[in-house]
């Protein structure tokens, strides 16, 4: 396990994710539930254990809608989006380059697509 | 006449003009002035939460600034006013995170949040008051089954967006009431539309705005209002469902008599 890592991820995050019950409310209410490999449950246990890795490195970090209904809800205020926002931040810097390209972008384009989506995605995605 | 500090965003002055253009018609004539600050700037469109980062918060602290003298800044798209309330509330809490915006932007003192930000609806809601513009109402919807659809960026976080109920608020429905017409509450009025995903995955995208329009369609709604560009466009591209989709500025000028043509 990185400790440097995970200590990393703890003040990035600002949470506390000791002071998860398992309850499961996060993932439950997640509306990107179907698309994740790791739920926002998991990001909360394994960051707890020290498995940052496997999360690093999946897919289900750009699943996120940053909705905050995991935050909103949870019964312990445990705020598992600040703990997923904090993984994709490692992982975006550790890749050195933004998850979107620009070359992406215009195929995705339509006439009606507001520019707040393309902005979000790729302020999202890079920091 | 109040004056206020107008953020009208990125979006407001390009895809979404009705947003923009019926919110300031309309405050015009309640009495409200609002005035936009020169050379804003995008407010960054997702508000990141993570503690150490501050080059990306600078742009709303710069639009914060702006309104500093001013009664209050004033958003109208959801996004806008979660970013831009998000870097308030936490740059109020967070002295580091003061010094370090105080340095990058080279002020000569410090930002603490100070200034008040409303949404427009909080606006119609506290500083005009729903009576008051209920009486000022020539056209209403009369009638007419709206439902609202507050989507996530209006109510959350709500520790740090203090709009409403995040699980049951009444802003919008209170709205309706006041131009006349009758609120449909249905259960994925607070869920995502599907958000920015729809340039990576429609499919995602159309599953979240589907399951928001089937369950206002089911509710009874003739048409549903929102107060973000990106919601409007995933409710209306993405979800294969024809029921009608407006902005909330579009149905209040017309209800105060502003607007001509009848979308109904």
């Amino acid at each position: 396990m990185n400790k440097n890592l995970k200590d990393w991820i703890d003040i990035t995050s600002g949470v506390n994710v000791r002071k998860c019950m398992r309850c499961g409310k996060c993932t439950a209410t997640c509306p990107s539930y179907n698309e994740m490999e790791y739920h926002p449950h998991q990001f909360v246990y394994m960051v707890e254990r020290g498995e940052i890795e496997p999360l690093i490195n999946s897919e289900s970090l750009y699943k996120c809608l940053t909705c905050f209904v995991c935050v909103e809800r949870c019964p312990r205020n445990v705020e598992p989006a600040k703990v997923v926002e904090a993984v994709r931040l490692a992982a975006v810097r550790r890749q050195g380059k933004n998850h979107l390209s620009a070359e992406q972008i215009p195929p995705a384009l339509d006439d009606d697509m507001p520019q707040q989506a393309i902005v979000t995605a790729f302020r999202k995605y890079t920091k | 006449m109040q004056t206020f500090t107008y953020y009208p965003g990125c979006t407001l002055r390009t895809k979404a003009k009705d947003l923009d253009l019926y919110a300031r018609v309309s405050a015009e004539a309640l009495g409200i002035s609002l005035v936009e600050p020169e050379n804003w700037q995008c407010c960054g469109g997702a508000y990141t939460t993570a503690t150490n980062e501050v080059a990306t918060k600078l742009s709303a602290v710069r639009t914060l600034m702006a309104a500093k003298d001013s009664e209050g800044l004033i958003t109208v798209c959801s996004a806008c006013h979660n970013v831009i309330k998000q870097t308030n509330y936490d740059i109020s809490r967070n002295e580091s995170m003061q010094n370090k915006v105080r340095q990058y932007l080279d002020l000569g003192e410090a930002y603490t949040g100070d200034t008040t930000v409303y949404h427009y609806l909080e606006m119609l809601r506290d500083v005009v008051g729903f009576e008051n513009l209920k009486s000022k109402v020539v056209k209403p919807f009369k009638g007419k089954k709206i439902a609202a659809y507050y989507g996530c960026l209006l109510l959350r976080p709500s520790k740090a967006l203090a709009m409403d109920n995040p699980e049951n608020p009444s802003i919008m429905e209170d709205f309706i009431k006041a131009i006349g017409g009758t609120p449909v509450i249905y259960a994925q009025r607070n869920e995502c539309c599907g958000g920015y995903i729809t340039l990576e995955d429609k499919n995602q995208a159309s599953k979240r705005s589907g399951a928001v329009m089937d369950s206002a369609e089911n509710a009874g709604a003739d048409m549903i209002i929102t107060a973000c560009p990106l919601c409007l466009y995933n409710l209306k591209k993405n979800s294969g469902s024809s029921l009608p989709v407006y902005y909330f500025t579009e149905l209040l000028a017309e209800a105060l008599g502003l607007k001509e043509d009848s979308n109904e």
